[in-house]
């Protein structure tokens, strides 16, 4: 009887009632948010990494991630795509998608996939054969074993090469690319998998400044298309893009607005310059 | 030249028509030329060139696994035994009443400590058929079970090999055992036909070497076609950057196990193929030190390209022959100092030795 009495509490309302059936890869983005993040906390060894940060990015935006060394943006990135489960907190792609519940690969077919701070492509394949393996498709084992490409999917590289600018450099083996290149091609392996959310991690590290001005051009194009979270230092290119900026600081959001609002929020130039 | 029907992938051509060679050649001559001739192959040679044939095959399947997929599997000896083993006890049913017991309805070491009935596990080694599809499952599901538990909690690198070495010490210790059913330490032995036809005669021998010719041909034909699938770049891809693929959206997990139960099949069917050549399958096959020795092969010849682990293991067991003759103290140290002196100098092995000389054929 004490067991049951939880449950006769007439005021209680239950989850289960109004919640939102869960569609595999449909992604319910009705109140226009396509990525909640709530409350998360994460610690290592007693530094907090994360701490009870909320953060809520809209579907199709472009939204840039800036911060002192150690303010935790790496780790959100961790956090949203699975590779690190937080102590406290939930995230929930669109609304009925739970993240916590999903390892790595669920969440990237589930469609949010990450660009990695260090340059990350397969250097023993070809450039194609890495944009290939990053294709949207059945992911498979015996499915990969027959697979070849249809004349819709090698359009689909052709378009994406195009995109990143490496049509030439198709048959070369990625090992030999430049770190740029390396770069984009990484772009380019996102773009594969027509994701709903790219978390680009230092996208224009070791890049000249053309490329940089590139960079920025892809990463607009992209806006509308896909949501779009960029972390980076070079606060040059991030005025150059963003509309929207989220400043971290020890595990959670100091402050979030334009460019402009952020640069002259006296605690923002605080964080980054001192006392 | 006949070379040329294979375009860019000339090394896999020429070992493949040396191969084909080998198992046409060797065998006719033996058949055909009497004891006299200077194309005379004696049965000695047949069953040793068999034996390394079966060794190559072994390194194929381990060159899959680590070169590959880059999982460096120190306990491939084990689906080796595993299939040796579930061969051998075919063989031994073939006995039937010849044993030295005479006992027609079991092997001679069960005569011997007193058993009343065969083992379950033993009813169906009668069938050959049966015995083939155990000398695959057998392997397999070792490796399947094996897998599943290691790939799945993500365990890798050196922690990966040092389990799999645990696991063959395991089944050495094991199989020793008499209770086990498999003849303790002595093994299966005293094997005299298989499918009808005995095993002494020249023309099974002749043929045994054949069909190890010819499947490790299929083998090789079989990986080659493999890692040019897309499942082959994914496993690449896993030895390259593990993390990225996950990112992308495959279970690495499901990938690894794949090629590892595929790669265990080949093994165990090395190992069927090796059995009755040398006319034994005792524990001592499960022995760490022999999976050593397959790595050493394959390091070599050159891992990730398939015709180098042929090549490694066949250079290595001849040489073995050889120096086992002459100076057997000294083997040992000599597989060690090759294996150092490969790791140090040619980390890609002799093939990758002669490319670096010559830029390979593909450049002439």
């Amino acid at each position: 009887m004490s067991n049951t009495k939880p449950f006769l509490n007439r005021y209680q309302t239950y989850d289960f009632v109004n919640r939102n059936p869960v569609i595999k890869n449909k992604v319910d983005v009705s109140h226009g948010t396509v990525l909640y993040m709530e409350g998360v906390s994460i610690s290592f060894d007693g530094f907090k990494a994360l701490n009870d940060l909320s953060l809520y990015i809209n579907d199709g935006e472009l939204r840039c991630l800036i911060g002192p060394n150690g303010a935790g943006k790496t780790t959100l990135m961790d956090v949203i795509t699975g590779k690190t489960k937080p102590d406290a907190g939930s995230v929930y792609f669109g609304q009925t998608i739970d993240l916590l519940q999903m390892d790595e690969s669920e969440i990237a077919r589930a469609g949010i996939c990450r660009k990695f701070q260090k340059p990350s492509v397969f250097e023993k394949l070809s450039v194609f054969e890495n944009l290939e393996l990053s294709m949207q498709s059945n992911r498979g084992t015996w499915v990969a074993l027959f697979a070849s490409l249809n004349s819709e999917q090698r359009d689909r590289i052709d378009e994406v090469l195009e995109i990143i600018g490496m049509t030439a450099l198709r048959f070369q083996s990625a090992g030999i690319l430049s770190h740029g290149q390396k770069q984009w091609l990484e772009i380019g392996m996102l773009l594969m998998q027509k994701p709903r959310v790219m978390l680009v991690d230092e996208p224009v590290a070791g890049m000249t400044n053309q490329e940089i001005d590139r960079t920025a051009e892809l990463l607009l194009s992209l806006e509308g298309k896909h949501s779009v979270i960029v972390v980076e230092h070079d606060m040059e290119f991030i005025r150059s893009i963003a509309k929207k900026v989220t400043v971290l600081h020890e595990g959670s959001v100091l402050t979030e607005g334009t460019m402009d609002e952020v640069q002259n929020d006296p605690r923002v130039i605080q964080v980054y310059l001192g006392e | 030249m006949l070379l040329k029907y294979f375009g860019n992938d000339k090394e896999f051509g020429f070992v493949l028509l040396l191969l084909a060679a080998v198992t046409i050649i060797i065998p006719l001559c033996n058949l055909i030329f009497s004891t006299g001739s200077v194309f005379y192959f004696s049965a000695y040679t047949v069953s040793l060139i068999g034996k390394y044939l079966t060794f190559a095959l072994l390194a194929l399947s381990l060159d899959l696994i680590w070169g590959y997929c880059g999982i460096l599997v120190l306990g491939q000896g084990a689906f080796f035994a595993l299939g040796g083993y579930a061969m051998g006890m075919y063989l031994m049913r073939q006995i039937g009443d010849r044993g030295v017991y005479g006992n027609p309805d079991l092997p001679d070491f069960m005569v011997f400590l007193n058993w009343k009935e065969l083992p379950w596990y033993w009813l169906g080694f009668d069938s050959f058929p049966f015995a083939m599809l155990m000398v695959m499952l057998a392997p397999a599901i070792l490796a399947f079970v094996f897998g599943w538990l290691t790939f799945r909690s993500r365990v890798t690198g050196v922690y990966l090999s040092i389990i799999s070495q645990a696991m063959t010490y395991a089944l050495l210790l094991a199989f020793f055992r008499n209770e086990m059913g498999f003849g303790g330490n002595n093994g299966l032995t005293d094997f005299k036909d298989i499918i009808g036809f005995s095993l002494q005669s020249d023309n099974v021998r002749a043929l045994l070497l054949m069909s190890s010719g010819l499947i490790l041909i299929a083998a090789f034909m079989l990986c080659r076609w493999l890692v040019k699938t897309r499942l082959g770049r994914v496993v690449t891809a896993i030895r390259d950057h593990e993390s990225r693929v996950r990112f992308l959206g495959y279970r690495v997990e499901m990938f690894k196990l794949w090629i590892f139960v595929f790669s265990a099949i080949l093994a165990g069917l090395a190992g069927a193929l090796y059995v009755p050549q040398v006319g034994i399958i005792n524990p001592s096959e499960f022995s760490p030190l022999i999976s050593l020795e397959i790595v050493v092969w394959v390091a070599v010849g050159g891992r990730g390209t398939l015709y180098g682990a042929i090549i490694g293991a066949i250079l290595v067991n001849y040489s073995k022959t050889v120096l086992t003759g002459l100076l057997p103290e000294v083997w040992l140290f000599t597989l060690g100092a090759v294996f150092i002196l490969t790791t140090i100098y040619m980390p890609d092995g002799l093939v990758g030795l002669w490319k670096s000389k010559t830029g390979g054929l593909n450049h002439e």
